[in-house]
């Protein structure tokens, strides 16, 4: 589903450059759940961003579901973020003047679905993610797990191949991280790739694997074996 | 682009950003507002204007004698210059082409009086010919006609404010009233828009003033009536032959500035055309002032806008959006608030103009109106320059990296 070869990614800070990736070189299969681990400054949120077209590398290749990622103008990286990608943020980013239903049909409006179509599918996933009865409520009248849920229901409403998650849990306390958790191992039960972005040691042993960025390499990538964050939840 | 779906996402917007709508709605909506009214008032000072200068006829000379001050043909200089009947005569013969009518003026300030109540007022001696001059309106009763020179009666048209000074409320028609001793009987009544003084005088037939002065035939001034076809290049070349003609007769020389002088309206008038125009050119640049005003004040909130929206655009863009349908949210948005208020403005700048009428007639300020056509093309210019103000930092705002969008806060 993913592979990257030889990713270079440096940042210039005035006269000098930080190397942030130093050349990485990995592949996820389909139906994975990946949790990529680091210290803060370690590379991992550049990676995302790689991923999620978000920003651009400089140098190796990168090829999402068999179509080679390069040479993206804005029009064509965005059509591409909406057709792969789903995306779900630390702070939710969520727009604030949307309803929660609102804001799950948004990646649809962008893929021209007409409107009735956009609200039924978008009360789908509400529903998947058990906010049905809150589809009308602005996100400041939701709880932060519950916007998180939003979130992700917004990530999955385009259908993508790959959900990108950055630090999803690390606005939240534990409990609602494991129902936050629970959700995207449910998500990913069903068949869908999942990359999560964590520097929670408990967070990522409820992956499948574990990448781990040290310093722009990758030290470590294990698969492990997967604790399920329905027994922390009642 | 402009499907419905579009619209609905954008009314929605609207309708969740109040504040944001207000703001920007308001700042061109009193763009609008402020350049209708000063257009407005501009065309309401000229209105004014005209009013004061254009009360009397425009194709009329006023010919004036007075001292010679130089000597010719044996002449001495200080002889006084008189017109007398025979003038009259002598114009009306030699200029059929360009005469329309003439009258005589013979201006005198008597004591006029009826019954207890008397007062001063200015009687002019005059013929038929000199109510098209002055455009003198009769309210009731009759102007002189031919048939008071000839019979040299003693009828006399008063003005408004002297049958109210006289004969307070009652009925002056066929009264007798006193001019200078003699007893004239009143024939007419009339208005003149020219303001209080031109409506305080009494006109009298000349040919009676000249039978009171010793049987005289002594007139003070001419009025001349030119064909307004011959238009200001014949009235030009009429008011230098009259000049060149009262000269001769009257051995004048030629190169006298005095003896002899014809105010020509037709020049004052063009002066008045230009003073009219830079009226209009100084409310023009006001008014184009305005309109810069109000794209600045567009340009601002523009940016302002997309500023507080960079997050929100981010979220979009990661989403899915692409920088064109960014771009035409935010544009979109923008003409549509534009638009409304624009003519929100505009009505209501009409309205206020069209409900003063009169009410700022001491500022000088008469019937203030916008012809409905400048009031639109300028509203359209606001909505392009403000879709102009709003693509710069639209494209911006769609070319910033989604990452750096959503860092925003």
């Amino acid at each position: 589903m993913i592979e990257i070869k030889d990713l270079h990614k440096s940042y210039k800070m005035g006269s000098n450059s930080l190397h942030v990736l130093k050349g990485l070189n990995f592949s996820i299969d389909e139906g994975e759940l990946v949790a990529i681990m680091g210290s803060s400054g370690s590379g991992k949120s550049t990676l995302l961003n790689i991923l999620g077209m978000l920003d651009e590398a400089d140098s190796g290749s990168y090829t999402l579901d068999g179509v080679p990622i390069k040479d993206l103008n804005e029009t064509k990286a965005a059509k591409y973020r909406n057709k792969f990608l789903g995306f779900v943020f630390q702070s939710f980013n969520l727009i604030n003047y949307k309803s929660a239903m609102e804001n799950v049909a948004l990646p649809l409006y962008y893929q021209k679905v007409p409107r009735k179509e956009r609200e039924e599918k978008a009360l789908k996933y509400l529903a998947q993610v058990g906010l049905k009865e809150w589809a009308t409520h602005l996100p400041n009248e939701l709880s932060g797990g519950q916007k998180q849920r939003v979130a992700i229901a917004r990530a999955m409403a385009a259908e993508p191949k790959v959900l990108l998650a950055d630090e999803p849990t690390g606005a939240l306390d534990s409990k609602t991280s494991y129902e936050v958790m629970d959700l995207i191992q449910n998500i990913n039960d069903k068949g869908n790739t999942i990359l999560v972005v964590t520097h929670e040691e408990d967070i990522a042993h409820m992956c499948k694997r574990i990448v781990h960025l040290k310093d722009g390499v990758i030290v470590e990538d294990k698969k492990v074996e997967q604790v399920r964050a329905a027994q922390y939840v009642k | 682009m402009l499907n419905r779906d579009n619209w609905k996402e954008i009314f929605e917007t609207i309708q969740k950003n109040k504040l944001r709508t207000f703001l920007s709605g308001f700042t061109v909506a009193l763009g609008i507002l402020i350049f209708v009214v000063l257009f407005g008032f501009g065309n309401g000072l000229i209105n004014t204007f005209d009013d004061f200068f254009g009360n009397d006829a425009t194709n009329v000379f006023y010919v004036f004698p007075s001292r010679t001050t130089m000597p010719y043909k044996g002449y001495k200089s200080n002889r006084v210059i008189e017109f007398d009947n025979s003038d009259l005569a002598d114009i009306e013969k030699n200029f059929p082409l360009f005469l329309e009518y003439i009258s005589p003026r013979i201006t005198r300030q008597d004591t006029v009086s009826y019954l207890n109540e008397s007062n001063s007022y200015r009687t002019l001696g005059v013929g038929p010919a000199h109510q098209f001059s002055e455009m003198t309106i009769i309210m009731k009763g009759r102007y002189l006609n031919s048939q008071d020179i000839k019979n040299k009666t003693k009828y006399a048209v008063i003005g408004r404010l002297v049958e109210e000074d006289l004969f307070g409320a009652k009925n002056s028609l066929g009264k007798y009233i006193d001019v200078g001793g003699s007893s004239f009987k009143v024939v007419g009544v009339f208005q003149d828009d020219g303001g209080d003084n031109e409506e305080r005088i009494v006109y009298i037939p000349y040919t009676t003033q000249q039978l009171i002065e010793k049987n005289t035939d002594k007139i003070g001034q001419i009025v001349v009536g030119f064909k307004p076809q011959i238009g200001y290049a014949g009235a030009m070349a009429f008011d230098k032959s009259l000049d060149q003609f009262i000269r001769s007769k009257k051995f004048i020389n030629p190169k006298d500035q005095n003896g002899v002088f014809i105010r020509n309206v037709a020049d004052q008038l063009k002066q008045n055309q230009q003073f009219a125009r830079v009226l209009q050119i100084i409310v023009g640049f006001v008014a184009f002032g305005t309109i810069i005003a109000g794209i600045i004040g567009i340009s601002n909130i523009m940016v302002f806008v997309v500023k507080e929206r960079t997050k929100e655009l981010g979220i979009r863009k990661a989403l899915g959006a692409t920088p064109k349908a960014v771009i035409g949210t935010i544009l979109l948005e923008s003409v549509f608030i534009t638009t409304v208020s624009g003519f929100i403005g505009m009505l209501i700048g009409i309205i206020i103009l069209s409900s003063l009428g009169d009410k700022l007639k001491d500022f000088f300020i008469t019937n203030p109106y916008i012809d409905t056509s400048v009031a639109i093309s300028a509203t359209f210019v606001l909505i392009i320059f403000g879709a102009i103000a709003g693509y710069v930092p639209a494209r911006r705002a769609a070319r910033i990296k989604p990452i750096v969008a959503l860092r925003d806060e």
